[in-house]
């Protein structure tokens, strides 16, 4: 009759230890934000920390508090703002724009000259210790895919030309890639824009840009005397469009003597 | 005398028979010099000079804006031309000053032999080594009088002065201990009336024998009063890093993360002994230093003194250029050295070498993952784990790289000497340092 004590302790102590842990539960649980997780779920879910906020579980808990705007999320789009809006019972105040990342330099390596050998960690962040980096240009995309490695939605590959190409279906418009590149090489752009783009991050006077790369904004404003809507300004020798006074008449192409004023969306598609 | 050392390190091919035992001769004065203003671990300087300036040799032309930071002064005689942003060993382009040398060199009036050693109380002594702008000359470039001062609370009882010279190739120091081993005692036993120290050590490692006995016949001559002893080392890089060479010689073991003062010793470079003894005889503030140009790119290897500010590829002309072959110009020693984009860069306080590798020395190894072999950790003088510390920092988990003691590694590359998946050990161990300063200041 062994057996029916084992089966009396082990069980009561089963019963004893089940009770203790029922009322536990109840009597200390803490009290939770059942909305977090209803927020969480609407969530991309990638933890790409676009937001500011280490993940997406902690963007969640500060929006419910309030102290996280709502259209923080970055690669949910209006989408994921509108549905956060409606759990919270507010109104919707995201804009309709998709952004997207765009790589500013077409400084391949056999046009953007290199002026030493760099031997060691294949990350533009480490590259840049040596002497500020290997490429002439002090602005020019280094190559070694830093922003590849790091973008969360596997929308940067680098190409067979040594620069990143930016996955236009995938890109969410995060900011991740830009904010890891050490020269600031990537802008974050509206991704329904059309016209011309300048695709140079080249700030040095045009001799130093002429020495260090074959195809580096220079400076010389033709394009600026070209353009008859006054789109393109010139700060800091370097070459901008502003997209919305752009007609895509293509004057400036033709002007630029440095060939390195590309149609927006072609490039961005290609 | 039993040899001393340290655990860990390695032995590299030494290629110091080029320069070795080669008298030390003058550089040619350049036509120009150009300055930088930031030559030392902390705070840069501020130009005291205008353009348009007549400068004369050893006039400060640079005020240090903090405590821990030495001033600058004129190599030349001439005119300041201008003040501009110049390349910079370091890497990022500094505020130059570029004297045009009149090649009168005439020396400013201010220079003037101090009081004898025996008169000089420490603070005077600690005021010199801090007006004349010295640091230390073996590489880091500390600012002398702050090691000079320590905190009122901490006693030291021992200086050391650091005739090592482990790293291959330079032999600027072992010249300097033949040709100058008077100054160097001259200079330890000022370094140790300031500190009030009882005791100096001279480490020299045994592959300079001739170092040892003239550093010995030079304390039998002039060490008078002073309890100053050459130990001999075992020759083994990095025997010459400072908490190496402090346990080797005295047995004390610098706490992680603590200074030399923290176990009572303050560390000296001989180059550093010589300069404090040329600014307490002669007033001299330091404005040239000895360098060793050497490497197989180079057609005549020398040791010169050379004036701060000098380009080096005025030096490099001066020992006959480069080979066809060359392909790599390092400043230092080919261990810690900085591998430089250019030879269009000034030489500064901190350059001890210039050393030219050709092709044959400079080999490009794709990077393998690791094999766990642990021959970095057996290495490693700091008792540190370079594979993990390299591996946290590769998956840009600086937390982790900083619990396995990133910040403790002093980055003298025998982890990376010894990794036979070539990985670059050190420069991620490098920017893991980097990160973690950054984030703690914030």
């Amino acid at each position: 009759m062994d057996f029916v004590a084992a089966f009396v302790i082990i069980g009561g102590l089963g019963l004893i230890f089940g009770g203790l842990l029922a009322y536990t539960a109840q009597r200390f649980a803490v009290e939770e934000d059942a909305r977090v997780e209803t927020i969480c779920d609407l969530l991309p879910g990638a933890n790409c920390g676009a937001c500011g906020f280490p993940g997406c579980i902690n963007f969640a808990e500060k929006v419910v508090k309030g102290e996280a705007a709502v259209d923080c999320c970055v690669p949910g789009g209006k989408g994921v703002c509108d549905n956060i809006c409606e759990v919270l019972g507010v109104e919707s105040v995201a804009s309709e724009i998709k952004k997207m990342a765009e790589v500013y330099c077409i400084g391949t390596k056999d046009v953007a000259y290199d002026k030493f050998v760099y031997h060691g960690v294949p990350d533009c962040k480490a590259a840049m210790m040596y002497g500020g980096g290997f490429k002439a240009c002090k602005y020019g995309c280094l190559g070694l895919g830093t922003c590849v490695g790091i973008c969360p939605f596997d929308a940067m590959h680098m190409g067979a030309n040594g620069l990143p190409q930016v996955d236009v279906e995938r890109c969410t418009g995060c900011g991740v890639c830009a904010k890891a590149c050490p020269r600031g090489v990537i802008r974050i752009v509206n991704a329904d824009r059309t016209g011309k783009v300048v695709l140079c991050n080249s700030k040095d006077r045009g001799k130093a840009t002429r020495q260090a790369c074959e195809v580096g904004c220079i400076g010389c404003k033709a394009c600026v005397k070209a353009c008859p809507n006054e789109a393109v300004v010139v700060e800091d020798n370097l070459a901008y469009i502003d997209s919305t006074k752009c007609d895509d008449c293509g004057k400036c192409v033709e002007a630029c003597t440095r060939d390195i004023i590309k149609n927006a969306v072609k490039i961005a598609l290609s | 005398m039993s040899e001393r050392t340290f655990v860990g390190g390695i032995h590299p091919s030494y290629f110091k028979e080029s320069t070795a035992g080669m008298p030390i001769a003058p550089a040619r004065s350049p036509s120009q010099v150009i300055i930088p203003l930031h030559q030392n671990i902390g705070a840069p300087c501020e130009a005291t000079v205008k353009v348009g300036d007549e400068v004369k040799i050893g006039q400060k032309i640079g005020e240090p804006k903090g405590f821990v930071s030495a001033p600058i002064h004129a190599s030349v005689s001439g005119k300041v031309i201008k003040i501009e942003p110049y390349n910079h060993p370091l890497g990022n382009p500094v505020n130059a000053v570029f004297i045009e040398n009149d090649g009168q060199d005439t020396p400013y009036e201010v220079m003037k032999p101090n009081k004898p050693l025996e008169e000089l109380t420490p603070e005077e002594i600690i005021k010199i080594s801090k007006e004349a702008g010295l640091v230390g000359l073996g590489g880091a470039t500390f600012p002398t009088h702050v090691k000079l001062s320590p905190p009122s609370d901490i006693v030291i009882d021992t200086v050391i002065i650091n005739g090592a010279e482990c790293e291959p190739f330079l032999t600027a120091d072992h010249a300097l201990m033949l040709e100058r081993a008077d100054d160097i005692v001259y200079g330890l036993k000022a370094f140790m009336k300031a500190l009030r120290a009882t005791k100096g050590i001279i480490g020299i490692e045994d592959n300079k024998p001739d170092a040892v006995e003239s550093m010995k016949r030079a304390i039998a001559e002039g060490g008078g009063g002073y309890d100053i002893e050459v130990h001999t080392l075992h020759t083994k890089y990095p025997q010459g890093a400072e908490k190496m060479l402090i346990k080797a010689t005295t047995g004390r073991e610098v706490p992680p993360g603590a200074l030399p003062m923290a176990v009572s010793v303050v560390n000296q470079n001989t180059g550093t002994a010589v300069a404090m003894a040329e600014a307490i005889k002669l007033g001299k503030p330091l404005y040239e230093r000895v360098v060793t140009i050497t490497g197989p790119g180079v057609k005549e290897p020398a040791n010169l003194i050379v004036r701060n500010g000098t380009l080096v590829k005025d030096i490099i002309e001066q020992c006959g250029g480069m080979t066809d072959d060359a392909r790599k110009l390092i400043l230092g020693g080919p261990m810690m050295g900085l591998a430089q984009p250019t030879d269009d860069v000034p030489a500064i306080k901190g350059t001890s070498g210039i050393l030219i590798l050709t092709a044959e020395y400079v080999k490009d190894y794709s990077i393998a993952p690791c094999i766990k072999c642990g021959k970095c950790v057996e290495v490693c003088p700091m008792n540190l784990l370079p594979n993990f510390i390299g591996s946290a920092s590769e998956k840009e988990n600086m937390d982790l790289a900083e619990k396995y003691g990133a910040m403790d590694c002093f980055e003298c590359g025998c982890c990376t000497y010894t990794c036979p998946a070539r990985r670059p050990l050190v420069q991620w161990i490098r920017i893991a340092k980097g990160e973690i300063t950054a984030r703690r200041r914030k």
